[in-house]
């Protein structure tokens, strides 16, 4: 019995995220899905922008790279060209939750067959560390140097409570991936969602809390704590609709 | 018999698999890889229960534990 083996679908380059970025455990739990499914073969990922642009180097299987934040808007066509298929989209919170605000609440509201993997780690990734949608208020970023304030700044977007209750989505549910229990509960997670999709009865998204060391300033085991103490309390995990009714 | 390998090319020295091995013998070597970081490393094998916890937590898929079937 192997424990870490690398998935099929998951090409085997090195990762060109930072030391201790979890974007590299989100993919790795996605491929895995992917592969335990057998849906290898007719899995179209749509890349964001934002850090994981390059999930398409990673991904061995069929990849389109969307607009910013246009992601749920490609899926759609392609579900609806080729409802056989199973599609995805990959985005980060800048790309999801800010520019792309009406294509993913429009996705649900209409109830597109996809699935939105969404990496929540509540800053700008790629462009260097501002405040992002999701950033916590008083977290400290590039553009918000003394703190978010509510009062300038507003508060985070909190998408998993904003989509549920809308008619269209299906399966939302909020994961972390800051110790091994939750990397588990993701996986599980990612795994319904697919489900979810291939049974045809509506809009799922998984919202991966995550970290960010780099931009965050602090070490990685540090961050996965700091993800713990304070996004946690604020994002709450577990499953906020299922095919069954909101929870 | 559990085999514990690690791609010491890949590791990148962030530490998060030192936090998790319940018998806290993930450490980082003294040496440094080809990208200039500390990699990942196991002292005592044997102590070693196949847990795989570290190959979970693992961002790049450096590590990769093997465990023998039991015998049934």
């Amino acid at each position: 019995m192997k424990k870490g083996s690398r998935p099929a679908s998951l090409k085997d380059v090195p990762f060109h995220y930072c030391p201790g970025c979890t974007h590299g455990i989100a993919h790795r739990l996605v491929t895995e899905v992917i592969d335990e499914l057998d849906i290898r073969g007719k899995t179209i990922g749509i890349a964001p922008v934002g850090c994981s642009v390059f999930t398409m180097d990673y991904f061995d299987f069929d990849m389109i790279q969307g607009s910013h934040g246009r992601g749920p808007a490609v899926a759609t066509g392609l579900k609806r060209a080729l409802p056989d298929r199973v599609v995805f989209t990959y985005q980060g919170d800048g790309d999801l939750a800010a520019i792309g605000t009406g294509e993913f609440v429009h996705a649900a509201v209409r109830g597109e067959k996809i699935t939105c993997i969404f990496i929540n780690n509540a800053v700008y990734g790629m462009t260097g560390g501002q405040m992002a949608p999701t950033t916590l208020v008083g977290q400290m970023t590039k553009t918000t140097p003394f703190g978010r304030d509510k009062d300038i700044n507003g508060f985070p977007i909190k998408v998993c409570e904003m989509l549920a209750p809308l008619e269209g989505s299906a399966y939302l549910a909020r994961v972390a991936v800051h110790n091994p229990k939750s990397i588990i509960k993701a996986k599980k997670a990612i795994r319904r969602a697919f489900e979810v999709q291939m049974q045809g009865l509506g809009f799922s998204l998984i919202e991966i809390l995550s970290t960010c060391p780099t931009n965050w300033g602090l070490s990685p085991v540090k961050a996965v704590q700091w993800l713990e103490e304070n996004m946690v309390p604020y994002f709450p995990l577990g499953e906020y609709k299922t095919p069954a009714g909101v929870i | 018999m559990i085999k514990i390998t690690f791609r010491e090319e890949r590791c990148k020295g962030c530490q998060l698999c030192t936090t998790v091995c319940p018998k806290g013998i993930v450490v980082m070597a003294g040496r440094t890889n080809e990208m200039g970081y500390h990699p990942a490393t196991v002292t005592q094998q044997e102590k070693c229960t196949g847990c795989g916890l570290c190959a979970l937590m693992c961002p790049d898929m450096v590590i990769e534990v093997e465990r023998e079937a039991k015998a049934v």
